[in-house]
């Protein structure tokens, strides 16, 4: 057998009490495609940093044709010809394409950067693999799709042999992840090497030659993509077989919250355009859409932060006016932020502070905080939803991921809200903690609450919603029935095509 | 009006733009380069303070003029090394940690002059700088009186800013300062060490500071005077957000404020009895609080900045 | 090796960490002394006893601290909602000359126990006005408030000085550009006979009680202390940024204003252009050795008030710059800093 481009033999790599890596091994040829399947922690990204030499592992070593690569050595690991396309784009939206691509390329002491001759391989590389970009553009300027195009020229650049790509799809639409896909088989064709990291089933089946799952920082298995399933896969990945809840039918109630020709302009530009809903009582109303499509701004309106710049928006039959936060909380309004971190938790305030900074004036009396009762709340959430790693008076920053947004949703759902607006409420959460969010979502909505679910994400939709509406640039599509939407018809939504066919027939 | 005319059009105004733009150049330059890289330099006043006073010191105790301006630059250069201590390596607050600078440099200062420089009635003094003759220009009728007659460190201010822009813009290193200041993890990926450059950043542009400072002590003014930065330094911050990070526009900033200065300093006397002196002297800190309020929003800010780098974290 | 965030830090450490800092920043000064030519631990010796050798170097020492304590905790008020206000030496002089023209053209008939109070709002409110333009210029515009409130110290210092040399000017005073000076019935009420030493700093150590209450205990601390650590999350959760802001910047910029007022009112009666010594300045030392802790302000005032009024002694018997004091009160800021980094974090391996 021949010497593989790429080996990967015995990493280990410890972060304090948490082994990130456990003795992995890895090889890779030349053509080859070869997914990486995990979950979130599941040590992906460490061996991948480890790859690219961000971190030195405490054992083992990477070896590119047979030699060893130099631990911990950024430069070596691109001079050997691998590169990076990171899912958190490592580009810089105020400077140029060709700017994005050249840093670094050339000796720090060069007297002048050779652009003439940059924007010539940069466009050659360009019409090679069909990655079409404005080499003059400013980056900030560009759509998701095209900054990845731009990630994965630069990481072409250096006469690259190895391709590494961190979740890539998870910003792209269905249309352009397929897009990819093609390109990336195409790349292989071609000879380059490709691993490609992942935790979408259906993504890994479609693309990889070869699937390596990982599981708790562990190789647990390698094979085929010819001679595995999604299912055996899955049950690898995750370890166990877990089940997510399943909505049980239901008969919506009244309607509480109706938008009609809702408009929001925020710095002269258009976020939502004349969008149109109906939420009832009891139901789970599904907005679906590749993020930066306008979620972020109707989760705002809807959450009292911003206010409809024309058009109505209607609560309990009755104008909204501007209530503010405090006033749609005490209305009986439910928030779940996008953003854990930035929006739903002040990290180094204590549990119970997070717990009633959006209730203060429940838990206050002139103008002094109730701290006993505050502390009681906090407690009383900790119990009921099972809130782990602390208690009323840790720093919230010290609870995990899914503790967290059990703590968020806990204080919204403790009080049976008519309304929940819970936005991307899984993002980036275990499996496990996944399951239990979306047990919390359907228990709401058993209870009568009317829950409007923004989400990316097409399976938690698919699960969770009784009817379906995508996001577009600001525009809502009709509503779908759950029962009559699967998983292309969504695609299709999702990427603005919706008509008459769709839309207005199947609107339930 | 013709007060306002004649003033514009004597040579000795444009000789003093250039003279009081001189040390906002060079400290502009500094604190841009700085924060390009992504971080910012409070310690530009206290820096500015001690390379005027260590600059001066080391005239009057015998070294020439050009030996005093590397002294400052060289000692503005140890103040950036323990800036960038704190905001690079440990990465602490910039504003914080540059206040902190400051207040150190600036009492430093004062106390190394008073050890050194016994209390006296008037002020001791130094022979500084003389205007450059060059040959064909500083003869010309009013232009040369008016724009070549300066001395040598203000050409080497309007020197340094063509050639900031030049590595700025134009050269591997000036595109690997400007990715460390926008995103230090992608300069990572790309093989780029960011500590290392933000490092050499602040280290460089505290060198500008103190040739900005001893300008101060060694061309404009012969002697050293505590409180003699006079906020220049914060204006200089100011000017770097008006220049939009861009060093030809800090030049041009930086004249154009002189400009107005020049002016003020001219139409005072003039109106002495009638308006305050106060007044006048307002102008210029009132002037870069207009040109924030105006630029703030509209500039690009490095989207870096302030944002301490520590590698694998995010 | 690695820095690992700490999770807890004990109480000791929290205490400790200052001590160390200033332990720092004394060692780092006494090579400056070395370097002098004095023998280090007498220096400090005699700071000792010029802070606290004699009745009057003690009161002096405690009319010194109080203008500190007030700018420390103007300061520790604003950063603690990360609104940086680094303009508290233009506040404290707006607040002096505003209450030296109160009490001289307007007030000054009226009795103490009206006069007194009345003044004090005054100066005050004085300072919150040169706060509230900055913040609101943060607020419209996104300016980074450190530049202007930096940039409008100058133009305050300016502004008082044009006053004294005009329409305030003290024709008594020899042409020396000086206020009038302030009713008698202005005065603070002294705390010890045949001393400098006034009810300033009673009242600016009821004001670190108050502002500890509210910091502690109300919706408005609970809002400002959020607002501080995440403004994204507080606006989420309802928090109004701005007013909190408003709000933050008038008990700031009041707090500094107050300063002046205090200092005109119990110490000097009239204002000059060098009324303060770098009092606000200081303030931020101080506010940061007390780890923005009201109460932890007042002892860090005391330290550097001992400071600068020791030093002062120091330097008249052992001819070493007074300067000195400046040079290790803003030493202290610094390993203060340093000294914070290690609490958050500690180094693994």
């Amino acid at each position: 057998m021949t010497t593989p481009l790429l080996e990967i033999s015995g990493v280990s790599k410890r972060f304090g009490a948490n082994l990130a890596n456990d003795d992995i091994s890895l090889d890779l040829a030349k053509g080859e495609i070869v997914a990486l399947l995990g979950e979130n922690g599941a040590g992906k990204t460490t061996l991948m940093s480890i790859l690219f030499g961000h971190y030195v592992p405490d054992a083992g070593t990477v070896s590119i044709d047979g030699a060893a690569l130099p631990a911990g050595k950024p430069r070596a690991a691109i001079r050997a010809g691998i590169g990076m396309v990171h899912q958190h784009f490592a580009l810089a939206p105020n400077l140029t394409v060709l700017e994005n691509v050249m840093t670094g390329i050339e000796p720090l002491w060069a007297f002048a950067s050779r652009t003439a001759r940059a924007r010539a391989k940069l466009e050659a590389l360009s019409a090679r693999f069909g990655l079409k970009v404005d080499p003059d553009a400013r980056l900030g300027d560009l759509s998701v799709g095209e900054q990845q195009r731009v990630e994965i020229l630069k990481a072409l650049y250096n006469d690259t042999r190895i391709l590494v790509l961190d979740e890539p799809t998870a910003v792209l639409t269905r249309t352009e992840a397929e897009h990819l896909f093609t390109t990336l088989k195409g790349m292989a064709r071609q000879g380059l090497s490709l691993i490609f990291i992942s935790h979408k089933l259906d993504e890994v089946m479609a693309t990889a030659d070869r699937i390596v799952v990982l599981r708790g920082g562990r190789k647990v298995a390698e094979r085929r993509a010819s001679e595995t399933s999604k299912a055996e896969l899955a049950e690898l990945m995750v370890g166990r077989t877990v089940t997510r809840p399943v909505r049980a039918p239901s008969t919506p109630g009244a309607i509480v919250l109706e938008a009609a020709a809702v408009t929001l302009r925020l710095d002269g530009v258009d976020r939502l355009k004349a969008v149109d809903f109906r939420l009832s009582a009891g139901e789970v109303l599904g907005i679906i859409g590749v993020s930066g499509n306008g979620q972020a701004e109707l989760a705002r309106l809807l959450s009292g932060t911003a206010r409809p710049s024309s058009g109505d928006l209607l609560l309990f039959g009755k104008p909204m006016g501007d209530p503010g936060v405090a006033g749609l909380v005490a209305s009986g309004i439910g928030r779940v932020p996008e953003d854990r971190n930035k929006e739903g938790a002040i990290g180094d305030m204590a549990v119970w502070e997070n717990a009633v900074l959006e209730r203060l004036p429940r838990f206050s009396r002139h103008g002094l905080v109730d701290r006993k009762a505050g502390m009681a709340f906090a407690q009383e959430i900790i119990a009921r939803f099972d809130v782990r790693g602390g208690g009323p008076a840790t720093r919230i920053r010290l609870l995990s991921g899914g503790n967290m947004q059990k703590l968020i949703l806990g204080r919204n759902l403790i009080d049976r809200p008519h309304i929940l607006i819970a936005a991307q409420p899984a993002r980036g959460l275990d499996e496990g903690a996944v399951a239990s969010v979306h047990e919390r979502i359907l228990e709401a909505r058993k209870a009568g609450t009317a829950v409007l679910l923004i989400s990316e994400d097409l399976e938690e939709v698919m699960a969770l919603a009784d009817r379906i509406q995508a996001i577009v640039g600001g525009r809502l599509s009709p509503p779908v029935s759950a029962e009559l939407a699967d998983a292309r018809m969504l695609g299709l939504m999702m990427a603005g095509e919706w008509s008459a066919e769709t839309g207005a027939a199947h609107a339930s | 009006m013709s007060t306002l005319f004649d003033i514009l059009a004597s040579a000795g105004l444009w000789a003093a733009v250039l003279r009081i733009a001189t040390p906002l150049i060079l400290g502009t330059l500094g604190a841009l380069l700085s924060e390009r890289a992504g971080v910012l330099h409070l310690g530009i006043e206290g820096i500015m303070t001690f390379g005027a006073m260590i600059g001066w010191l080391a005239v009057y105790n015998g070294a020439d003029l050009w030996t005093g301006f590397l002294v400052a630059a060289l000692a503005g250069a140890a103040f950036g090394v323990l800036h960038a201590m704190l905001t690079v390596t440990l990465g602490l607050s910039q504003h914080v940690a540059g206040l902190g600078v400051t207040l150190f440099a600036s009492s430093f200062s004062y106390y190394v002059f008073r050890m050194l420089v016994p209390v006296a009635g008037t002020p001791p003094t130094i022979t500084p700088f003389q205007p450059l003759d060059i040959p064909g220009l500083t003869s010309l009728p009013f232009f040369g009186p008016a724009f070549f007659a300066q001395t040598a460190p203000t050409y080497l201010a309007i020197i340094a800013a063509l050639l900031l822009g030049l590595v700025l813009f134009r050269t591997p290193l000036g595109l690997a300062i400007r990715m460390t200041g926008e995103n230090p993890h992608a300069a990572e990926s790309q093989g780029i060490n960011p500590v290392a450059i933000r490092y050499g950043a602040v280290i460089a542009g505290s060198a500008l500071m103190g040739m900005a400072g001893a300008f101060l002590t060694l061309s404009a003014f012969n002697s050293f005077f505590p409180t003699m930065v006079q906020g220049r330094g914060w204006i200089c911050i100011a000017l770097v957000v008006f220049s939009s990070w861009r060093p030809g526009r800090a030049l041009l900033g930086a004249l154009l404020f002189a400009f107005f200065d020049g002016v003020q300093l001219r139409l005072q006397p003039a109106l002495n009895g009638i308006v305050p002196y106060q007044l006048f002297l307002m102008i210029p800190y009132l002037l870069s609080i207009a040109a924030l309020a105006i630029m703030a929003r509209r500039a690009r800010v490095p989207q870096a900045l302030m944002q301490p780098y520590r590698r694998g974290e995010r | 090796m690695r820095l690992e965030r700490r999770e807890h830090r004990p109480l000791a450490l929290v205490i400790a960490t200052p001590v160390v800092a200033v332990l720092a920043a004394l060692a780092l000064s006494g090579i400056l002394i070395a370097l002098a030519g004095a023998p280090v631990l007498e220096a400090y010796r005699r700071i000792l006893i010029g802070a606290f050798g004699s009745r009057l170097s003690t009161t002096e020492t405690l009319t010194r601290a109080a203008p500190l304590m007030l700018t420390g905790l103007a300061a520790a008020v604003a950063f603690r909602a990360r609104l940086w206000n680094i303009g508290a030496e233009g506040q404290l002089y707006l607040g002096a000359i505003t209450v030296a023209a109160a009490s001289s053209h307007l007030l000054g008939g009226l009795p103490s126990a009206v006069q007194i109070p009345l003044l004090l709002i005054l100066g005050a409110m004085a300072g919150m006005v040169l706060l509230i333009l900055p913040l609101w210029l943060r607020l419209r515009f996104q300016v980074d408030e450190v530049v202007t409130t930096l940039l409008l110290n100058f133009v305050a210092l300016l502004f008082v000085s044009m006053l004294i040399d005009t329409v305030l000017k003290d024709p008594t005073a020899f042409g020396w550009p000086q206020s009038q000076s302030v009713a008698d019935a202005a005065m603070l009420p002294k705390l010890l006979a045949r001393s400098r030493l006034h009810i300033g700093i009673l009242i600016a150590m009821a004001l670190a009680v108050i502002i500890h209450l509210v910091q502690s205990r109300t919706v408005f601390g609970l809002q400002s202390r959020a607002a501080g650590l995440n403004p994204a999350g507080a606006v989420f959760a309802g928090v109004p940024l701005g007013a909190t802001l408003v709000k933050v910047a008038c008990i700031s910029g009041g707090l500094a204003g107050l300063a002046g007022a205090v200092e005109v009112m119990g110490v000097k009666s009239y204002v000059t252009t060098d009324l303060s010594p770098g009092y606000g300045y200081s303030g931020i030392v101080v506010a940061m050795l007390a780890g923005l802790h009201p109460l932890g302000v007042v002892l860090a005032a005391l330290f550097t008030a001992i400071m600068f009024v020791g030093a002062d002694g120091m330097s008249r018997s052992m001819g070493i710059p007074s300067y000195i004091a400046d040079v290790t009160v803003a030493l202290s800021l610094l390993t203060m800093l340093v000294a914070l980094f290690f609490t958050q974090y500690r180094i693994r391996r």
